[in-house]
């Protein structure tokens, strides 16, 4: 009886295994370029920060909202590191919608740090009939939206193809060889020397997709980095105290007779 | 001998764990306290521009800032004298009023009562100031505590004139 | 419930336990006689009150902060991590604590189908826990449903429609729950509302489970009734506290390293986009805490004998204390069950594989096979297995294993394997 049981569980082992391979489709793996900010100590790397969020303005931000940064995030510490007077001069070039005034009226007025990036459009529905049907996700925690996380994002960005013979793609429609299922309503939205970096930086594809994935890593992350240190501390104080309570233990047990 | 040694460390490990022990319990309350201070993005919402070309002399308005009404007055020239004239040794708290209306034909103040937070009345009291309802302090015509519970004048906060119909508060 | 009268010292002490004795249960605590041979599996109780705990305090914290509001509730997520004073560790501690909480409560639970502690006299103990159990799932599904993304608007979509299986009022129940004609607003706050309430109600019964458990006191891995207090027990304080505060620390580091280096990897990726009524996610799947159940429910092909298989692989477990026969509490002396007890483990955790896998072609097949043996393993294997198996001898006690021979050799080896 037990021997039928065991050999059953042996055979459903190995269908779970066998099925496990069959599962990989056409998809290919994402690419991993390697990040600073992964890791136990992963911190950003602050010019790419600068470098990705001058990508997301330039570049993404023509259809892509990010409605949950503030621009102040851009100053704050963990961040792309820009000054207080960056900040504030970045801010001063978007124009915001307030009020209403005290006769009732909506008004609009250049930004300040404490408000939401502005949107590309004023609502879901605008930027779906806009983009072809295709709603352009917000990218304030794309990253985390996404399995595959930063490597998706950047292999997306430079996975674009011309289509193999036996694909036929409708208009308003790329091929992409990391996208599940291969097709993908945005067009390639990066080229060499699309931007022009201050910094000096040679503007190529795949440098502006690593920075703008760089800052979209953060964006939906911004207290990754303390996280990281204090994680750090926390489970170093915890190994401390295991084994001063280990041998406060060994202590007390001591008096009876049983082991612990 | 031998045994002291022992009890000795086995003393050692007890306080080192308690101590240890402390340091952590208080790492660990420390931010389930601190996430009810102002977060980052009420801390950011610091300035807020008024227009007060629209006020005329002997009229206020109120608006919203920090979540507080802020009283701008536009003083006429009696109210002015009236508060400049006080012999400071008669405050409770005292202030001049230069120091309180930079430019003496407006007053900013915040118009929280400083005895309990309510908010006075405008144009009222014995100084022809501000009265506060709930529990009776009068304000003169400076925004300072002439009589009553109220220990303080009403704060002024910081503001600036960004141009001259312009008030930029915080 | 103290085996001797206590009498506080100090006058004051005494004048106030005569009028509450509160003294006296902190003394029954204190002295309570816990058998001595307690291995780590028996620190998950004190680990999962550590658990509740943290989830009940980090909860109220986030509901300073959280806005229960279908339009809002995403966005105040972002918030708290974001913005509010060290939400994002207060956050990944909730999210990833349910994890936890739910790890430790499958151990606590798998040491009790090991040693036997369900067993006379302790039905009442397992039954309690079983509803802590089952309102523990009830809770976690919906806090899952807070912070309003794609995966908890369709999970409270799916798992709400559970009930529409029901014959003739499936629909008027549906409705019922949804507070509308699908999961919106209302369901929202509803949800909301009682995942704050469920958690007091877990915690009044954490309360009846240990008092159930102080009656006859703590089974033990040799499965033996013993004498309290006597040799083969040690006093709760220090013994037991050092121990339980040693494995929690172990236990907070593996917490910590999920909630400071991988906060999201239990969780999923689609609930970080906002809940869209028009769109569900390709691959929907709920917490992996469900998963077992989840794969019973789609391994039936009939809609309402799904759930009411999902519903009777809990129920069960409830009556489990008359379906297993056997006399011998402990593995230890039961060499078959032993063996079978370790199919039914592979067969849960396969059936959590399987419920994270799409419902097709193998996977599908795999899933109807586990479902199968584990009703088997409880419904068949067990009665009959009590009435046949010939148990090993068991030692009179924990101290001196007066039956020498197989008995105490044996223990020891398969606690060591066990460690």
């Amino acid at each position: 009886m037990i021997k039928i049981i065991k050999t059953f569980f042996i055979i459903l082992l190995i269908s779970i295994i066998s099925s496990f391979s069959n599962a990989a489709g056409k998809t290919e793996k994402p690419l991993s370029p390697g990040w600073s900010f992964k890791g136990f100590f992963g911190t950003f790397d602050r010019a790419s920060l600068q470098r990705g969020y001058q990508v997301y303005t330039e570049v993404c931000s023509a259809c892509h909202s990010m409605k949950y940064l503030s621009y102040r995030n851009l100053g704050e510490a963990g961040g792309p590191g820009f000054s207080k007077e960056q900040v504030k001069i970045i801010a001063s070039q978007f124009e915001v919608t307030d009020g209403p005034n005290s006769d009732g009226d909506m008004f609009t007025r250049p930004a300040r740090p404490s408000d939401k990036f502005v949107s590309p459009y004023p609502n879901d529905q605008a930027a779906t009939a806009a983009n072809g049907g295709a709603y352009p996700p917000d990218m304030s925690v794309l990253v985390k939206a996404r399995s595959g996380g930063a490597d998706y994002i950047y292999s997306v960005l430079v996975g674009y193809e011309d289509p193999p013979a036996e694909i036929s793609l409708d208009d308003g429609v790329y091929y992409n060889k990391y996208m599940a299922g291969n097709k993908i309503k945005m067009s390639n939205p990066l080229s060499d020397d699309l931007v022009e970096y201050s910094d000096g930086t040679q503007a190529t594809t795949d440098q502006m997709a690593r920075d703008v994935v760089t800052f979209l890593a953060w964006a939906a992350e911004p207290h990754m980095e303390t996280r990281h240190k204090t994680g750090f501390r926390a489970i170093i104080y915890l190994f401390i105290i295991t084994i001063l309570v280990y041998f406060a233990m060994k202590k007390i047990w001591s008096r009876v007779e049983t082991k612990v | 001998m031998a045994d002291e040694n022992k009890s000795k460390r086995r003393d050692f490990i007890f306080t080192a764990s308690y101590a240890l022990g402390a340091v952590g319990v208080g790492a660990t309350v420390w931010p389930l306290i601190d996430q009810m201070n102002p977060d980052a993005s009420v801390k950011a919402l610091a300035s807020t521009e008024v227009d007060i070309s629209s006020i005329d002399r002997g009229q206020s308005i109120t608006v919203l800032w920090r979540g507080k009404p802020v009283f701008i007055r536009r003083r006429t020239e009696e109210e002015i004298a009236k508060a400049k004239e006080v012999n400071l040794k008669e405050l409770k708290h005292p202030e001049k009023d230069e120091d309180r209306a930079k430019n003496p034909e407006w007053l900013v103040m915040l118009g929280v009562c400083t005895h309990l937070g309510c908010v006075p009345l405008g144009d009222k009291g014995e100084y022809g100031g501000w009265f506060c309802p709930c529990h009776g302090s009068h304000y003169d015509t400076s925004g300072r505590i002439r009589k009553g519970p109220a220990p303080t004048n009403m704060e002024i906060p910081k503001y600036e004139f960004v141009n001259s119909n312009t008030i930029k508060i915080g | 419930m103290s085996d001797h009268e206590y009498t506080p010292k100090s006058k004051l002490g005494k004048w106030f336990n005569d009028r509450l004795p509160i003294l006296t249960l902190g003394n029954h605590l204190t002295e309570y006689p816990t058998p001595k041979n307690l291995n780590y599996w028996w620190t998950f109780g004190g680990i999962l009150t550590f658990c509740l705990i943290t989830q009940i305090i980090t909860g109220i914290i986030l509901a300073m902060h959280y806005v229960a509001h279908a339009d809002l509730a995403f966005g105040s997520v972002e918030h708290i991590m974001r913005d509010v004073n060290y939400g994002w560790l207060i956050r990944y501690v909730h999210a990833n604590g349910a994890s936890m909480f739910f790890l430790a409560v499958y151990i606590h639970i798998f040491r009790s189908l090991y040693y036997g502690s369900y067993k006379s006299p302790r039905e009442v103990i397992w039954i309690i826990g079983m509803i802590i159990y089952f309102l523990m799932m009830a809770t976690a599904f919906m806090g899952y449903v807070l912070p309003w993304g794609q995966m908890s608007f369709w999970g409270a979509t799916v798992i709400t429609n559970l009930f529409s299986a029901i014959p003739f009022f499936g629909e008027a129940i549906t409705n019922w729950l949804w507070g509308g004609y699908a999961v919106d607003n209302p369901t929202l706050t509803r949800f909301f509302s009682l995942h704050y309430l469920l958690p007091f109600l877990i915690l009044g019964l954490v309360v009846l489970h240990i008092w159930a458990l102080h009656v006859p006191g703590n089974n033990n891995p040799i499965g033996i009734d013993i004498k309290k207090p006597s040799n083969d027990t040690v006093p709760f304080h220090p013994y037991i506290v050092i121990k339980d505060l040693f494995a929690l620390l172990i236990f907070l580091i593996i917490f910590a390293f999920f909630v400071f280096f991988s906060p999201n990897i239990l969780g999923h990726a689609d609930n970080y986009i906002e809940a869209n009524p028009m769109v569900t996610p390709a691959h929907i799947v709920p917490e992996w805490y469900l998963l077992p159940f989840y794969a019973i429910l789609r391994s039936v092909p009939d809609k309402l004998l799904g759930v009411i298989a999902m519903f009777a692989a809990i129920f069960v477990l409830v009556i489990l204390p008359w379906l297993d026969t056997s006399k011998v509490r402990s593995a230890v002396f039961r060499p078959i069950y032993k063996q079978f007890y370790w199919f039914l483990v592979a067969d849960v955790l396969i059936l959590g594989y399987m419920g994270a896998m799409p419902a097709e072609g193998t996977y599908l097949l795999i899933a109807r096979v586990a479902t199968a043996y584990y009703f088997i393993h409880f419904l068949f294997i067990l009665p009959f297995l009590g009435k046949r198996e010939k148990t090993l001898d068991i030692p009179m006690n924990i101290t001196d294993p007066v039956l020498g021979g197989s008995a105490k050799p044996s223990m020891t080896r398969e606690q060591k394997q066990k460690l």
